[in-house]
C-alpha cells in the first residue's frame, strides 16, 4: 500500500439480523432477517482529501461510517489504514494510532453530555490519551482548539444547552480535533443545521482540512454540500456504491442511471427550468432488495441481464461506476 | 369574474405572542402579506423566524398559551382570526387545508383512508357517502397512488412514507380548499419523493386553482415551487418579491447572505459567503432592525428604528439602507 | 461549582413549582422536623429510654400530660417500663430512619450498578439479570426481607445475629428494593446507550465502564432520586413491620415498629398512648415523605412541564 492512502476498504459488509423472539419464531414460523445495510463496498481515500457518501436513506453511507470508526465491526471485508495498521481500533486500545480517527455526528443535540462541562468534553479525548498532562496544560489546550472553531475559551465553563446547534457542531469538532486526528468521519454533521449556520461550519471544515491536512470520509444527503466540500464522490444506494468518480467529473458527467436521476431530482436553485424526468418508485427496503442489479425496478434501461447479476465496479473512462447498461454501451449521453 | 376582495388570504400585521412567567414572548411580530388566488406563496426562514407559527396561527392551531395578540387575518374579505372555535373548525376543514411535515401525525393510525377521506368530504361538503367514496378515489388516483380502489381500504401504516405524503395531499385536497398551508411537506423524504411531491403540488394547484402558503426552510424546494416568496427573520418579514427576483437580486443584506451561503452545484468558490452569529432566540430580539447586530451594513437609524416593508424597485423590502440607498442619489422614492 | 448548581436550581422550575405547592411544603417541613428530632435526639429528650439505670418501674403507665394524674416528666405518658414516650419516639425514630436511609442506599447502589450493566452490556447479561429481578419483584418485599433475615439468622451462630441485626436488616431491607432502580435505570441507560455522544466517548476510545460510571450515570440519575425518596418511605415500614412482627430490631434498641407492638398489648386494657403515639409518628412519617417523592415524580416528569 502506498504511502499517501489515508484509508482502503475492501469488499466491506455489514449485515444486521432481526430475529423475532423464540415464541414467534416457533408459533408464526417467522424467520430470521437479514439487513443488508452494506453490501461489498471497495473505496480507498488518500491523505489530505475528503471522499463524500452521498445516498438516500437506507443505503448505508452511515453505516459505513460507523464501521470505518470502530463502533461496528464488519461481517467481511477489511478496512486499512495508512501505514498497514490493519482493522479499526479495538475498544479500550490505548495504541495512539486510535486516536488517529474521529468522528463528528449528525445531532448537534445528542453529541454532547448534556452533564458535562464543554470544557471536559473537549479536554476527554487529551485525557484518554495522556494521563500525565497536567490541568494547565490540558486547560490551555482546550482554550486552543475552541478558538480553533471559533468559539472563545471561556466558552469551557458552559454547559452544552447553553449554545446554539452551530456552537454545538463546533464543540463536537473541537473535540474530534483534540484527539490530533489525521483521519475524520463526518456523518451528515450540517443536516440538523440551518442554512446559513451550515455555511460556517462547512467553511470551518474546509479551513481546518487545507490547515491541518485532514483526510475526511464525508457523510450526506445533501448534493450540493457534497459539490462544495469534497474532492471525490462515491453514491450509494442499498448498501451498494453505484459510481465512484473525483467530484467535478461525476456532476459533469453522471454516468449510472441512478446518479443521473438524483442530480436531476435535486431541486434547482439556478432555476434553469430543466425538463424533469422523473424516475418513479421509492428506494426498495434493504431487507427485500431487488435481485441483480438493486437499481433495477425504477432503471429504464433494466434489461435481463441486470435483474439476475450484480454488476461489479469497474473502471470505466476515468470513474468507476457499477452498471451493466454503461459497460455495454448502452447507455445515451446525458443531456445538459 | 368580478371579486369585491383584494386578495385570497389577507394577512395584516399578525402578532402571535407567548405569555410566559418570564414575561410575554413575542413570535410574530406584525407580519403583512398577501396570497392570491391560485397563487403558490413561500414562507422562507431559518428555525426560530416564525414562520410555522404564521402557519398555524393562519389555520388556528396554536398551542396555549400562545395566541394571536394583534393584527388581522381575512380569508376572502372575511375576519377569521377573531371566530369562535366551532366557525374557525368549519372553515378549517372546507376552506383551508394542511399539510404538515410528519405524514404520520397527520392520518390517525386507526382509521382507514377511505374512512379519513369519506368523513372529511361527508361533513364539509355535505354529499352522499357514495359519492364521497367515488371522488376520494377519483383523488388518490390524481395524487399517483397506484391500484386506489383497493389501497383505499388500507391503513396509513401500509403506505411508505412517500405515498403517505400522497394520501396527506388527497386528504387536504378532498373538500376543495381555496388555500392549502404546507408546513415543511417535502423535508422528511428523500431527494427523489421530494422531487415527485413537487411536481404533484404544482399541477394540483394549477387544476384546482387552489392557493398554497408553502412554509419551508429549504430554498431549493421554494425555487422549484414557489410563484412568490417571504423572507422571514426574528418574527418579521423582511423582503417579498417573485421567487426569481428574490433569490437573484435580493435587496435585504440577509436575503443576500442566505442565497449567498447556500451551495450550489457549479459554482465552484473557496468559501460560501457566510452571515456571522446566528438568529437571536425570542428572548434576545436587539432594538430595532433584529438584523443589524449581524449586518455589514448596519446604520445607526438601524439600531433604534423598526424598518417597515415597503416597495423598493422589484421587491418589497424591510431596511432603511434600501430605502437610504435609493432615497439618496435619486431623490424621492 | 455547588454554589452555581445551587443558583442554577432556585432560579429553575422545579423550585418554582415546588413552591407553588402547600401539600409539598407542608410535607417537606414535617419530614424535615422528623428528621432533625431524630437526629438531635440525645440532645433534646427527657431521658435515655433504653438506659436500664434510668428506668424506674414506678413510673411505669403514667398517662399524657393533659390527662389527669398525668405529668409533665412524661408528657407523652410512658410504657411499661417507665419509659418516657416522647423520648422513646424520638430515639425510635432515629433507629428507624437510620435503617430506612441504610437500606436505600445499598438498594440504590445495587440496583443503579446492575441497572446500568443490563442495559448497557444488554444480551445474555441483561437477560439473566432481568429474569433474577422478575423472579424477585413477584415476591412481596416483606417476604423477602424476612426471607433473607431467617437465612442470615440461620448462617450466624447465636450471640453474633444480635451484633449484627442491624446489618442484617439493612441488607434483607435493601435487596428487597433494588428492581425498581434496576429497572429504570435499565430503561434509561438503553436509551443513553444509542445516543451519539456515548458513540463519540466509544470512537475516543473510552472503556465501558468508565462510559458507564462517567457518561451514562449522570444523565440517568434523575429518577432515582424520585424512586428513592419512595423507596424510603417503603423501607422505613418494612423495618417497622419486621419489627412489629418480632423479626426485626431487638428490643433493647427499639424502633417505632417495635414500640408499636408493645404498644398494643395495651390498647384495650387502657393505656392507649403507648401504642398510638409511636403509631402516629410512622404513619405521618411515611405519609410526608410519599408525598414528597410525589411531588419529585411530578416535578422531574419533562413531559408534564
Amino acid at each position: 500500500m502506498t504511502g499517501n492512502v489515508m484509508i482502503r476498504v475492501e469488499n466491506l459488509r455489514r449485515y444486521f439480523y432481526s430475529t423475532p423472539p423464540l415464541l414467534n419464531r416457533l408459533i408464526e414460523g417467522k424467520r430470521r432477517q437479514t439487513i443488508r445495510a452494506v453490501d461489498g463496498i471497495d473505496f480507498e481515500i488518500k491523505t489530505g482529501r475528503c471522499l463524500s457518501l452521498v445516498g438516500e436513506s437506507g443505503c448505508g453511507k452511515s453505516t459505513v461510517a460507523r464501521l470505518v470508526v470502530g463502533l461496528y465491526k464488519p461481517t467481511t471485508g477489511r478496512i486499512e489504514f495508512g501505514g498497514g495498521r490493519p482493522d479499526s481500533p479495538a475498544a479500550g486500545e490505548t495504541d495512539p494510532s486510535t486516536q488517529r480517527v474521529q468522528m463528528i455526528f449528525q445531532d448537534p443535540y445528542a453529541s454532547l453530555n448534556p452533564r458535562w462541562r464543554v470544557s471536559d468534553i473537549v479536554a476527554e479525548p487529551i485525557r484518554h490519551e495522556n494521563r500525565r498532562k497536567g490541568r494547565m496544560e490540558i486547560s490551555q489546550r482546550v482554550g486552543e482548539l475552541l478558538s480553533l472553531v471559533g468559539l472563545s475559551p471561556g466558552d469551557g465553563r458552559k454547559y452544552p444547552h447553553e449554545f446554539s446547534g452551530g456552537q454545538r457542531q463546533r464543540v463536537s469538532i473541537a473535540r474530534a480535533l483534540a484527539g490530533d486526528p489525521d483521519f475524520l468521519v463526518c456523518d451528515e454533521p450540517t443536516s440538523a443545521l440551518d442554512v446559513s449556520v451550515q455555511a460556517q461550519i462547512l467553511n470551518l471544515m474546509k479551513r481546518l482540512q487545507q490547515q491541518y491536512r485532514l483526510t475526511y470520509l464525508f457523510i450526506s444527503h445533501d448534493l450540493a454540500v457534497v459539490y462544495y466540500i469534497s474532492d471525490d464522490v462515491g453514491v450509494m444506494y442499498l448498501g451498494r456504491l453505484c459510481e465512484l468518480a473525483d467530484t467535478q467529473t461525476l456532476f459533469a458527467r453522471p454516468k449510472h442511471p441512478y446518479t443521473r436521476f438524483l442530480l436531476d431530482a435535486i431541486p434547482d436553485l439556478g432555476m434553469g427550468g430543466r425538463e424533469r424526468m422523473p424516475v418513479g418508485g421509492e428506494v426498495p427496503s434493504p431487507i427485500n432488495p431487488p435481485t441483480g442489479c438493486s437499481f433495477h425496478p425504477r432503471c429504464p434501461h433494466a434489461d435481463i441481464r441486470c435483474k439476475t447479476e450484480v454488476p461489479r465496479l469497474n473502471e470505466h473512462d476515468g470513474t468507476r461506476v457499477a452498471c451493466h447498461a454503461v459497460e455495454e454501451g448502452r447507455l445515451p449521453d446525458p443531456k445538459h | 369574474m368580478s371579486t369585491s376582495y383584494a386578495a385570497l388570504l389577507e394577512i395584516s400585521d399578525l402578532k402571535v405572542e407567548f405569555p410566559t412567567r418570564r414575561g410575554t414572548l413575542v413570535a410574530v411580530n406584525g407580519v403583512s402579506f398577501n396570497i392570491e388566488p391560485g397563487e403558490v406563496l413561500g414562507l422562507v426562514g431559518e428555525s426560530g423566524a416564525g414562520k410555522s407559527m404564521t402557519g398555524n396561527a393562519i389555520i388556528g392551531l396554536l398551542e396555549a398559551p400562545g395566541r394571536i395578540a394583534g393584527g388581522a387575518i381575512r380569508l376572502a374579505g372575511r375576519r377569521i382570526d377573531d371566530l369562535p372555535y366551532e366557525e374557525m373548525r368549519k372553515i378549517r376543514g372546507r376552506e383551508i387545508g394542511a399539510i404538515f411535515q410528519d405524514p404520520l401525525t397527520s392520518l390517525n393510525p386507526l382509521y382507514t383512508i377511505e374512512r379519513q377521506l369519506v368523513e372529511t368530504m361527508t361533513t364539509h361538503l355535505g354529499i352522499s357517502k357514495g359519492k364521497a367514496r367515488e371522488r376520494a378515489i377519483e383523488l388518490l388516483h390524481e395524487v399517483g397512488i397506484p391500484s386506489a380502489g383497493e389501497r383505499i381500504h388500507h391503513y396509513p401504516h401500509q403506505f411508505s412514507g412517500g405515498m403517505r405524503q400522497r394520501v396527506v395531499i388527497a386528504l387536504a385536497l378532498c373538500s376543495d380548499p381555496k388555500l392549502i398551508i404546507a408546513d415543511e411537506p417535502t423535508t422528511a423524504l428523500d431527494v427523489s419523493i421530494q422531487a415527485q411531491i413537487i411536481g404533484l403540488m404544482k399541477k394540483l394547484c394549477r387544476d384546482y386553482q387552489t392557493a398554497i402558503l408553502l412554509i419551508t426552510h429549504d430554498m431549493g424546494v421554494i425555487a422549484e415551487t414557489a410563484d412568490r416568496v417571504a423572507v422571514m427573520y426574528a418574527g418579521r418579514v423582511v423582503e417579498i418579491g417573485s421567487v426569481r427576483d428574490v433569490v437573484r437580486r435580493g435587496q435585504h443584506p440577509y436575503t443576500r447572505g442566505l442565497m449567498g451561503s447556500i451551495p450550489k452545484i457549479g459554482d465552484n468558490v473557496e468559501h460560501l459567503s457566510q452571515i456571522d452569529g446566528a438568529m437571536p432566540g425570542l428572548t434576545e430580539v436587539p432594538s430595532g432592525c433584529a438584523f443589524h447586530p449581524r449586518c455589514g451594513v448596519a446604520m445607526s437609524v438601524c439600531r433604534q428604528d423598526t424598518p417597515i416593508l415597503q416597495r423598493c424597485d422589484h421587491t418589497e423590502v424591510a431596511c432603511w439602507q434600501v430605502v437610504d440607498a435609493r432615497t439618496g442619489p435619486k431623490g424621492e422614492a | 461549582m455547588v454554589i452555581e448548581s445551587f443558583r442554577r436550581f432556585v432560579g429553575s422550575d422545579i423550585w418554582f413549582s415546588f413552591k407553588q405547592s402547600k401539600v409539598t411544603l407542608c410535607a417537606a417541613a414535617v419530614s424535615a422536623a422528623i428528621i432533625l428530632a431524630a437526629v438531635a435526639a440525645p440532645l433534646i429528650s427527657l431521658q435515655n429510654p433504653f438506659d436500664p439505670v434510668v428506668l424506674d418501674l414506678m413510673d411505669a403507665f403514667s398517662p399524657p400530660v393533659w390527662l389527669e394524674e398525668g405529668s409533665w416528666v412524661f408528657p407523652l405518658g410512658s410504657d411499661d417500663q417507665g419509659r418516657d414516650l416522647y423520648s422513646a419516639i424520638l430515639y425510635g425514630s432515629r433507629v428507624s430512619l437510620l435503617i430506612g436511609f441504610s437500606s436505600v442506599v445499598l438498594a440504590m447502589f445495587v440496583g443503579v450498578t446492575l441497572g446500568l450493566v443490563a442495559g448497557y452490556v444488554g444480551g445474555v447479561v441483561d437477560g439473566v439479570i432481568m429474569r433474577v429481578a422478575d423472579v424477585q419483584i413477584s415476591f412481596p418485599a416483606i417476604l423477602i426481607a424476612l426471607l433473607i433475615d431467617g437465612v442470615m439468622r440461620a448462617l450466624l451462630p447465636g450471640g453474633r445475629h444480635e451484633e449484627m441485626v442491624f446489618y442484617v436488616l439493612v441488607l434483607s431491607i435493601g435487596l428487597s428494593q433494588w428492581v425498581q432502580f434496576a429497572r429504570t435505570v435499565r430503561g434509561s441507560t438503553m436509551v443513553e446507550r444509542n445516543k451519539e455522544y456515548v458513540q463519540a466517548a466509544r470512537v475516543i476510545g473510552i472503556s465501558a465502564p468508565m462510559i458507564m460510571l462517567r457518561h451514562i450515570l449522570p444523565n440517568v440519575m434523575g429518577p432515582v432520586l424520585v424512586i428513592g425518596t419512595i423507596s424510603l418511605a417503603v423501607a422505613i415500614l418494612t423495618e417497622a413491620t419486621l419489627s412489629f412482627l418480632g423479626v426485626g430490631v431487638p428490643p433493647t434498641e427499639p424502633s417505632l415498629g417495635t414500640l408499636i407492638r408493645v404498644g398494643q398489648d395495651f390498647l384495650f386494657s387502657g393505656e392507649w398512648w403507648i401504642v398510638i403515639f409511636p403509631g402516629v409518628t410512622l404513619a405521618t412519617l411515611i405519609l410526608a415523605v410519599n408525598l414528597l417523592g410525589d411531588w419529585m415524580r411530578d416535578a422531574f416528569n419533562p413531559k408534564l412541564r
